[in-house]
């Protein structure tokens, strides 16, 4: 089973959402996706001061057997990518939700929140993929 | 375990400073005075330096690290991996054709000229094609030129609302890659649980904005797409073309052509079907076929005759809307004249012949493999001259995957067959043994195969090692990617 | 049955192990309306001994001139051993190595290959191969507009100094993305790009393209060329002739950073004229755009004891993985011919590709003095040239190749039809296959045809 930390936010492209509180989140790829993709070997990541559109595809997550586009969960403005992952992108193997976050956005329109799944709705779609 | 063969140096490793091999060079030389010294190079490449006999050892016992046709059984599903009859290599390498300038007149090229025409109408007429030139490269050149066509057809017509190439989910990479290339976006249309492209959802896919399909048949699954027919009237009541990717024309050849099928534009990998050799990754060549519509758009030059019966190279004066050169030249001759030489020794019933018995191979295989107690991706079809069997309930149950059974079978000496291709099958071996296999050789690799499962079930460890007995043990991919060590650098 | 192995028992087992009558039943789920007829087309297979008759022959009927052409395919000497060993069935029938375990040797082999067109480019990495130099050209021009973030332009500096069909091909492959090739004209004194004549604002540009010899065989400023692009925010796009680089400087070291991508036709190493192919196209690059590059690239790594082997590594580029937005469709690149390549460098050494390329040029240059004590025969651009030169004529060049050709005299590439302001003009060529006995005739031929 993978691991879906209650107190986050989920997309359907396998996307979690951190709300920070002061209109920023940030974002990574989730336990389930990480699993998948297997050992991870390359991020691409977009620069700071970048605006991003809900859905854009704004980075992508490199294995040996696959490379995935991640999606911007909402739109803003990238505040800060993960740099750490330049050197050590097996740390999203190994803390997919802490220190291998991918990248901060300044929300552009707080009320996108809505549209994204909550820890339940996210297990059950990983389960059902499963299927 | 069998003795693992020595470790060889990389041929820098072999290097001495001043060794030069004199029978090469001894009196070859000259003034640079034409050349400023600012415009020289300051220090010679560090090449290596090494005496005639230190190379052709070298080069030896690496070969000696590969497994090929001509050493091993090699049904890599997707690649038609044949005999290449060496009799193709020696007529193709005669002094005549090998010494030719590319540049020559036509008139000092008439015997070349003559063997490319011949070809050309060779492919035409087991492809059912209204025209055929031979330069692209590759299949997935072949490709380019085929949806570059598609593309100049509909531009032609002033149809620019043509923005999409539908492509399966079972497609080949090449296919869209190329639609990408030719400035499409890409489409994918989803299989059907029978291995047949989904004809609702086609429906639902097509419109003013199709360009055209990319289709495979038989299809990468290793199935015959038997509503083609359907297929190819749904794709062009909505205007838009069929393409033909020929990588498996070896199940069909002389049985089917193309041409009735319905597509409008194709390509054949002479590399597959025409038994001209992989090299260890190239080179192949990958002409295109068209209907008589695309035939303005053809990427030339294309071997046409003039009044006489003189051969020529025909170029953008005679066919001005062509999508135009794809190589310097004139694509890879050689190779077009070794897959030339081929057709002729197979003549017009050699050709169906490959198709019978390239069948006849692949489902004798999948037979015996049933009975072995494997699973088939897709049970009750007929293989063409390939099938897929997914180790699906290997991987959960005792815990093998396709990987591990593919490297094992490396140790009981058979080249394994495509693994994870395609990508919508899981755990699945694309198995082709082509139709120069003898029944004796399937039978081994049955029995292997059966082995392999027994080892599995004993200890899942056995095939996690392996492969055991080649120069060297199971490699670290990811390791290669993170570190990325492209070159070999002199230690300081 | 030719390259079929089955006997009639065979044929008869494994029938019954398929459950079916005859081969015939295996075909049941083709629609029927869609069998085809007999191939009346197609003549009646002949054996070996027919067929070896019949290529010994055409093979005999072309004509074997003696070449002075050049123009981007270049005779040069091949030893016995390359070939020889290329054409080992382990090489010549493996398939792309895959199965990294099976395939040490091809792997070993291009990891070699990389290695020593990086040294012979100065560059830092390089690819597996690409096709030809032409495509590679086309491939370079695509991955300068992804590696080169900064500029939105997708707009390409085309000197007109670099070979025409290979600006026709990249056209050709590379305009449905919307992409760009300005022409720049070349100076008419020199036969090269004047860094004197590029603007001092010229806006957006993705990168510029920089012949090494160009076509005309002249060496550009290569150095100036550079600096001016990199100044201007573009990348440099090196097209290179691989023996060359044995004399002059290097693509890595011209200018203050060095070209970014290099490419070339990768015949003169060791690859047969063969009527254009198959020949093979090299890239190399800076290694922080490695990732952009398009084609096999080999990786060493460790097996799990720890012991060196070699795999095809950074694959998520490549359209098996990364489908529509892969770095290029390329699947089947060159391989047999890399091989060869790398045997060729390996056999020859520094000093045997330094002769060649010496030879070449002092050749050249003999035949350029020889043909231009001829009344009416003249060298047109005065820049430094490698091993292939412009000469005027005095009277029409297909005229003058026509007579050439009588005396079994290749004569060089008429430029008239790609550069209509050269006309009565002729590309020639020595290299090191050429000697004075060679160029003797050459030079009483042409005076014939001329008086
Ligand atoms: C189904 C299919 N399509 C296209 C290709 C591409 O052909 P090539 O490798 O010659 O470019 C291949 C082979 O690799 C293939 O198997």
């Amino acid at each position: 089973m993978s691991n879906i930390p209650s107190e986050l936010k989920y997309t359907k492209s396998h996307e979690w959402v951190r709300i920070e509180g002061d209109g920023t989140v940030t974002v990574g790829i989730s336990d389930h996706a990480q699993a998948l993709l297997g050992d991870m070997v390359f991020v691409e990541l977009p620069e700071p001061g970048t605006s991003l559109d809900a859905g854009e595809e704004c980075a992508v997550v490199e294995s040996v057997k696959a490379a995935s586009d991640v999606y911007a969960p909402m739109t803003g403005e990238v505040l800060a990518a993960n740099e750490l992952l330049e050197d050590a992108p097996e740390t999203i193997n190994t803390d997919a939700y802490n220190d291998g976050w991918l990248f901060r956005i300044k929300l552009a329109d707080e009320a996108e929140l809505k549209e994204l799944l909550d820890a339940e709705a996210y297990a059950e779609l990983v389960a059902e993929e499963d299927h | 375990m069998t003795q693992r063969a020595v470790c060889e140096p990389l041929i820098f490793e072999h290097s001495r400073p001043g060794r030069v091999n004199r029978a090469q060079s001894a009196h070859l030389g000259g003034e640079l005075n034409g050349i400023p010294e600012s415009l020289r190079r300051k220090h010679p490449p560090r090449l290596p330096e090494v005496s005639e006999l230190d190379a052709v050892r070298h080069y030896t016992r690496l070969s000696q690290k590969n497994f090929s046709i001509d050493t091993h059984f090699y049904p890599l599903g997707s690649c038609t991996m044949k005999y290449n009859p060496r009799a193709c290599n020696t007529l193709a390498s005669l002094p005549g054709f090998l010494g030719q300038h590319p540049l020559s007149a036509a008139r000092d090229s008439q015997g070349i000229l003559a063997c490319l025409w011949e070809l050309q109408e060779m492919l035409k007429e087991v492809t059912g094609m209204s025209a055929v030139s031979l330069t692209p490269m590759a299949g997935a050149q072949g490709e380019f030129a085929g949806v570059a066509m598609i593309r100049a057809y509909h531009d032609a017509r002033g149809d620019d609302a043509r923005t999409e190439i539908l492509v399966p989910d079972a497609a080949h990479g090449t296919n869209p890659a190329t639609a990408t290339m030719c400035g499409y976006t890409v489409r994918e249309i989803p299989t059907d649980n029978q291995g047949d492209v989904d004809e609702e959802a086609l429906k639902a896919a097509v419109g003013p904005h199709t360009a055209g399909i990319m289709l495979t048949n038989p299809s990468t699954l290793g199935v015959f797409e038997r509503r083609i027919h359907e297929i190819a009237r749904i794709v062009h009541e909505a205007g838009g073309l069929l393409y033909y990717d020929g990588a498996n024309l070896n199940a069909i050849l002389g049985k089917v052509k193309p041409g009735d099928m319905g597509f409008d534009v194709i390509h054949m990998n002479l590399h597959k079907t025409f038994s001209t050799p992989h090299g260890g990754g190239g080179p192949g060549a990958g002409p295109v076929g068209v209907s008589e519509h695309l035939q303005p758009f053809m990427p030339i030059p294309v071997v046409g005759r003039d009044d006489s019966g003189a051969f020529r190279w025909l170029d953008e004066h005679d066919l001005p809307q062509s999508i135009g050169r794809l190589s310097a030249h004139m694509g890879n001759t050689g190779i077009l004249l070794r897959a030339y030489i081929y057709a002729l020794m197979l003549g017009r019933e050699g050709m169906v012949r490959i198709a019978d018995y390239a069948t006849l191979n692949a489902n004798y295989l999948m037979a015996r493999l049933r009975d072995a107690g494997f699973d088939m991706a897709l049970p009750g079809r007929r293989a063409t001259h390939e099938f897929i069997l997914t180790l699906k309930h290997q991987a959960k149950e005792p815990g093998v995957t396709a990987m591990d059974f593919a490297k094992r079978l490396l140790d009981y000496g058979f080249h394994a067959p495509t693994t994870y291709f395609p990508l919508i099958i899981p755990e699945c071996l694309l198995i082709e043994p082509t139709e120069t296999e003898s029944k004796q050789a399937l039978d081994a690799f049955v029995e292997a195969m059966t082995a392999i499962q027994a080892e599995a079930e004993k200890d899942v460890e056995t095939l996690k090692g392996a492969p055991y007995s080649l120069p060297v043990r199971r490699l670290d991919d990811v390791k290669a990617a993170r570190e990325l060590d492209l070159r070999w650098q002199a230690k300081a | 049955m030719p390259f079929i192995p089955h006997t009639e028992d065979d044929t008869r087992a494994m029938l019954a192990a398929c459950g079916v009558d005859s081969i015939e039943d295996l075909f049941d789920e083709i629609p029927p309306e869609l069998r085809a007829d007999a191939l009346d087309g197609i003549p009646p297979g002949r054996d070996e001994l027919a067929v070896s008759r019949l290529l010994h022959a055409r093979a005999a009927q072309d004509a074997q001139p003696l070449c002075f052409t050049g123009a981007g395919a270049y005779e040069h000497h091949i030893p016995a051993a390359v070939w020889e060993i290329t054409t080992r069935g382990e090489y010549y029938s493996a398939y792309t190595p895959y199965q990294a375990e099976a395939s040490q040797g091809t792997l070993q082999l291009l990891y070699e290959f990389q290695t020593m067109m990086s040294e012979l480019t100065a560059m830092e990495v390089a690819n597996a191969s690409l096709y030809d130099g032409a495509t590679a050209l086309a491939e370079a021009v695509l991955m300068a507009v992804r590696a080169n973030r900064k500029s939105k332009a997708r707009r390409i500096l085309m000197p007109r100094t670099v070979h025409p069909r290979y600006r026709g091909v990249v056209q050709a492959i590379v305009h449905h993305q919307g992409i760009t090739l300005e022409l720049l004209d070349y100076d008419t004194a020199g036969g090269h790009i004047n860094p004197a004549s590029l603007p001092t604002t010229p806006g957006d540009i993705t990168a510029l393209v920089i012949p090494q010899p160009n076509f005309f065989g002249a060496l550009e400023d290569a150095d100036a060329l550079t600096d001016w692009a990199h100044t201007h925010g573009a990348l440099v796009i090196g097209v290179v002739n691989p023996t060359a680089m044995a004399v002059i400087t290097p693509p890595g070291e011209w200018g203050a950073a060095g070209a970014d991508i290099v490419c070339g036709e990768g015949q003169p190493l060791g690859i047969p004229l063969a009527s254009g192919g198959p020949y093979f196209g090299f890239m190399c690059c800076k290694q922080k755009i490695v990732r952009q590059m398009p084609g096999r690239i080999i990786g060493a790594t460790v097996d799990l004891e720890g012991k060196r082997g070699y795999v095809l590594t950074l694959q998520a580029r490549e359209q098996h993985i990364r489908r529509s937005k892969a770095t290029s469709n390329i699947c089947t690149n060159q391989g047999l011919m890399t091989t060869a390549a790398t045997i060729y460098m390996a056999v020859m050494g520094p000093a045997g590709l330094e002769g060649v390329a010496r030879q070449c040029h002092a050749n050249t240059r003999a035949l350029v003095q020889q043909l231009g004590e001829i009344d009416g025969v003249e060298t047109v651009f005065d820049r430094p040239t490698f091993h292939e030169t412009v000469l005027r004529l005095p009277r029409p060049t297909a005229e003058v190749l026509a007579g050439l050709s009588e005396r079994g005299i290749f004569g060089g590439f008429d430029l008239s039809a790609d550069y209509p302001e050269l006309d009565n003009t002729l590309l020639v060529c020595a290299t090191e296959t050429r000697n004075e006995t060679d160029m003797d005739a050459y030079a009483a031929a042409l005076r014939e045809v001329l008086a």
